[in-house]
């Protein structure tokens, strides 16, 4: 009996909890929300992108804020587990009441997440999220990055035309609908351009051994290996292929982009090269101003996701102000709107479908330094 | 050839790794019928004292010296990781029914992986290297150092738990108690000593298994004891569970068995394989390759 | 009658909440849409627990692959419902617009429980002739197996997930089933197929040599149990509109345990407490993620330790209002066994 009534209270006591929480914007403030991986295997892109839209937020808020109000972000971690993507969104939409979300950087996640700001009529900007089907769930998503069909084809004309392969292997992610996408474009791209890929293999993002991976790619003697995943199981892999003896470099797409790739890999990452939407070497001194408050901030030099979170940010306050409200119809017709945004990442235009037409840059790893190698504009491919 | 025999030394080692930890769980199971589903998460635990331990001894120069040292201070923390988790949560319920049992060692698991989250952070650490590293190569194979250190370390243990087993009186009590508990405390061994014991060697087994692991696999987060833990668990019943030379040879086979999946075939069948094989040998041969077949008696 | 009665009662009551929660009922009242989502999700909870107690608690199975007739049921009512869903409702097209949604959704989740029902049978079969731990892991490996099985097969979207399911579940459907679960269970265990079950559970061999075909027996509980889990699978897909196979491993099957165990495994009303329990603990500690878990996994322990019947061990609600101790959970010999 006594057990009954303690569950009971306790059930009660919990529900009320429930209903009182979860803070609510003043008339003051425009609350925009913001998903992320702050913990777990690609907890760097979360903390990254956090870090660019704080800044981003703290310079508009300086110069005065948002139609006279000031912007809360308020950030809420999916520990890396997109089936966590969904629920965070719908407390931020739900329970927080925010205008809009930014986020986020991996495609599952942002695939899961999407339908619910679509339904709930909450406009959507994804600073790095690269599957083209993000945008594709409806028309309050958006983003400020270049598509995968772009960016496996910038690999593929970068490894057929300046490095002057001709075979290559492909290890793929089936866990992460970046990774399968990115390689398709690649392999169809590469193929058009008189390559061949010699074989495939694939692993799981989590995996720690991929030794049996290697073993059979290293027989098929490729002359690189097309590596589209993430930075944590990319290092480790490179690093295993080495002690295999597999002396070929390693080619990537942006979710190589973390300073962690270099501990993880360490010296095996030397000579590889990855696609990227920035390169900290870029000498426009917007971007070199950007990289010096944010170093001045936080200590480290800015990655491509932070730098597409800072313009993110900027992209949706301004089209705020355009706006002239936080309703959602019509924040959405104004991001949708956004033309020659002047961007660190490069000038922002949002085109028909939801998606920027920016270039991309291929950047070497050398003795734990990204180099730019290469700018490809979107004209140069031919999709 | 030499693609199969280097997929063969790399399923040699990992199953090496399984050896080890599927010794545990036989071993427990052996002496108290429960199978101790936080054992994985014993492993888990190895890994990071030995991840705290190389980190302490900071050595500019990995030499075999701290090795041996990161091994052996991880082996006797876990010792004792895992005669406390039997003396806090198993002993009391240890007359209860055995889904109660089962429970509990759910919720030890769940409990160790949790708190490890906590205390170590939820992001993977990536481990520096301890013993100097050289590579063999024969004909188109290449062995790591790490890959023979796995292999012939596990081999040691092995063999000496084997000689522990068979020639010391504490072995031999502890075969007793796993032949009948009741009929060896008769007897006047005392149980409760034994099982202690069991857990603890069982724990520094495991525990030698993550330190190796983590040599090998620089990466080391709270949740990696999952699916090893599992897949060792399902290699001591290949080998039939309560047997020690089962559950080595149990760990070899799903071993190399999982990497030539991955290796031929795909690897997102890594994990289905494991329990493809234990589905299979539970329907077909209950008790194992090794195992004795118990009658229940009414 | 009485039945017919009560069950009409329960269908138009709940038809009523649902309006009053989304607002069309009372204007300008309606329940704050993060809390409906808990109840919803509670609503599953309860029928995959009281589905799970009819295996674990009733027939005494130590069953923990409950997550993979889930994701069964979730990946297969989604996959009817995305492919074949928008020519059903045009083929409907008399209907009104709330009628055709329910009519997909109906027959996503008959398909759904169906194909959950034949896996039940499959695993079951094999794996019901092993006893305790033994079946224990089996079940585990199957559920594993299922996952990586699901995980292989792109046109649900493989190790992405699968997205673009229309919201189809809402509170009504998900506690009419939520209900129905229960009132399932609850004939069962009542009838002298129930008393076979019990009688399993408290010695098997006795049974068996009482004339029980036990391996039947629990090959039916265990496709009973599957299809039921496999319909709250098909509710959770289309109330959250994206799954993926890392929501259904055997974590999720844990959970389940744990909600029963708590409520006491032969006990029906426990079951339903559990599953609240844990759902209004889990959303309620959101705020304290990290401790949630071990604090659960302590809670379990302890529970074990102090209490392994659980809070209502075998008893259920009506017992305490009723004079009638009529239990099933009582020893044999003692009055009103």
């Amino acid at each position: 009996m006594r057990f009954r009534v303690l569950a009971a209270v306790c059930m009660a006591a919990v529900l009320a909890v429930n209903v009182s929480c979860g803070s609510k914007g003043s008339q003051k403030e425009i609350l925009i929300g913001e998903y992320g991986s702050l913990t777990g295997g690609i907890a760097t892109f979360g903390i990254s992108t956090k870090n660019g839209s704080e800044l981003a937020f703290q310079e508009i808020n300086a110069k005065g804020g948002v139609l006279g109000k000031q912007i809360k972000l308020l950030v809420e971690d999916d520990q890396s587990k997109p089936e966590e993507a969904g629920t965070v969104v719908t407390k931020l939409i739900n329970q927080n009441g925010v205008s809009a979300v930014l986020g986020h950087v991996a495609s599952s996640h942002s695939l899961a997440a999407a339908p619910i700001c679509q339904s709930n009529q909450i406009p959507m900007i994804s600073p790095s999220s690269t599957n083209p089907r993000v945008t594709q769930v409806g028309n309050y998503i958006f983003r400020v990055c270049f598509i995968d069909p772009f960016q496996g084809a910038v690999m593929a004309k970068f490894a057929a035309d300046t490095l002057k392969f001709k075979k290559v292997a492909i290890l793929v992610d089936v866990r992460s609908d970046y990774s399968v996408g990115l390689q398709t474009f690649f392999r169809q791209q590469f193929r058009q351009l008189g390559g061949e890929v010699v074989v495939e293999q694939s692993y799981s993002q989590g995996d720690s051994d991929f030794r049996a991976q290697l073993t059979a790619i290293k027989a098929a003697n490729p002359e690189a290996v097309y590596l589209p995943g993430y930075y944590t199981e990319v290092g480790t892999i490179v690093h295993q292929a080495r002690e295999l003896g597999i002396t070929v470099p390693f080619l990537g797409g942006d979710g190589w982009d973390s300073p962690k790739l270099w501990e993880i890999g360490g010296a095996a990452m030397n000579g590889c090269y990855f696609s990227n939407h920035y390169s900290t070497d870029d000498p426009n001194p917007a971007v070199q101003k950007f990289v010096a408050d944010y170093k001045a901030k936080y200590g480290q030099v800015p990655d491509a996701l932070a730098a597409l979170a800072y313009d993110a940010a900027r992209v949706l306050a301004a089209a705020i102000e355009k706006a002239g409200s936080t309703d959602g119809a019509k924040l959405r017709d104004a991001i949708g709107a956004t033309k020659d945004f002047p961007g660190v990442t490069g000038t922002i235009s949002i085109n028909a479908d939801r998606n920027a037409v920016k270039p991309a840059v291929i950047l070497k790893v050398e003795n734990g330094k990204y180099l730019l190698v290469e700018t490809i504009k979107p004209e140069a491919v031919k999709l | 050839m030499t693609t199969f025999l280097q997929q063969l030394v790399n399923g040699l080692s990992l199953g090496s790794i399984y050896a080890l930890i599927a010794l545990g769980y036989t071993m427990v199971y052996g002496v108290l019928r429960l199978i101790n589903f936080a054992h994985g998460d014993v492993y888990m635990v190895g890994a990071y004292v030995g991840y705290y331990l190389s980190r302490l001894l900071q050595r500019k120069e990995p030499s075999l010296a701290s090795a041996l040292l990161v091994m052996l201070g991880s082996m006797i923390a876990c010792a004792l990781l895992g005669v406390l988790i039997e003396r806090l949560a198993y002993r009391p319920v240890r007359k209860e029914a055995r889904l109660t049992l089962l429970i509990t060692a759910i919720g030890v698991s769940l409990f160790i992986e949790n708190v490890a989250q906590l205390v170590f952070g939820p992001d993977p650490k990536f481990f520096p290297s301890l013993a100097p590293r050289t590579d063999f190569r024969f004909g188109g194979m290449r062995l790591t150092s790490e890959q023979i250190t796995v292999i012939a370390v596990s081999l040691l243990l092995m063999v000496l738990l084997r000689f522990f087993i068979m020639k010391t009186r504490t072995g031999k009590a502890m075969r007793a108690v796993s032949f009948s508990l009741d009929a060896a405390k008769l007897m006047g061994i005392s149980t409760d000593w034994i099982i202690s014991v069991t857990f603890a060697l069982g724990s520094a087994l495991a525990a030698s298994g993550g330190v190796l692991i983590a040599m090998q696999i620089p990466k080391v987060d709270p949740l990696m004891g999952i699916p090893y833990g599992l897949k060792a668990f399902v290699a001591a019943v290949l080998g039939g569970i309560g047997s020690v030379p089962g559950a080595v040879l149990g760990g070899l086979l799903i071993g190399t068995s999982e990497v030539m999946v991955v290796g031929y075939l795909s690897s997102t069948y890594r994990d289905a394989i494991a329990f493809g094989i234990l589905i299979l040998v539970l329907i077909l041969r209950p008790q194992g390759l090794l195992g004795r077949v118990h009658k229940e008696k009414v | 009658m009485r039945g017919w009665i009560a069950a009409a009662g329960v269908f138009v009551g709940l038809l009523f909440l649902n309006g009053v929660f989304v607002g069309s009922v009372f204007p300008g009242f309606a329940l704050p849409p993060y809390l409906l989502q808990v109840l919803c999700l509670a609503g599953i909870n309860i029928t995959l627990a009281v589905s799970l107690n009819l295996i674990n608690g009733f027939t005494g199975q130590f069953s923990i692959g409950h997550a993979g007739f889930m994701a069964i049921g979730a990946y297969a009512s989604a996959y009817f419902t995305v492919t074949f869903g928008e020519a059903l409702r045009s083929a409907l097209g008399f209907l009104p617009e709330f009628a055709r949604d329910g009519a997909v959704l109906l027959v996503a989740l008959t398909i759904g429980a169906v194909l959950a029902s034949i896996a039940g049978f499959f695993v079951g079969v094999p794996s019901l002739r092993l006893r305790g731990d033994y079946l224990a892991i089996v079940t585990l490996g199957f559920g594993e197996i299922i996952g990586v099985v699901i995980l292989n097969i792109d046109a649900v979207g493989g190790a992405r997930g699968y997205s673009g399911i229309p919201k189809l579940a809402n509170f009504f459907w998900i506690y009419l089933f939520a209900a129905a679960t229960v009132l399932v269970v609850h004939r069962i265990v009542h009838s002298s197929f129930g008393r076979t079950l019990v009688a399993i559970r408290e010695d098997e061999i006795a049974a068996e040599a009482m004339g029980v075909h036990t391996t039947r027996a629990k090959v039916i509980s265990f496709v009973v149990s599957s299809a039921m889990a496999g319909v709250a699978g098909g509710l959770f897909a289309h109330y959250l509109m994206y799954i993926n196979v890392r929501s259904f491993t055997f974590l999720k099957s844990f959970e389940i345990i744990i909600m029963i165990v708590i409520g006491g495994l032969g006990s029906i009303t426990g079951s339903v407490l559990g599953a609240v329990l844990y759902i209004s603990l889990t959303e309620g500690l959101r705020e304290f993620a990290q401790y949630r878990m071990v604090l659960f996994s302590l809670l379990l322990i302890i529970l074990m330790i102090v209490r392994p019947q659980g809070i209502l061990g075998h008893k259920e609600f009506v017992t305490f209002l009723t004079k009638r101790r009529r239990s099933l959970g009582a020893a044999p010999g003692t009055p009103g066994a």
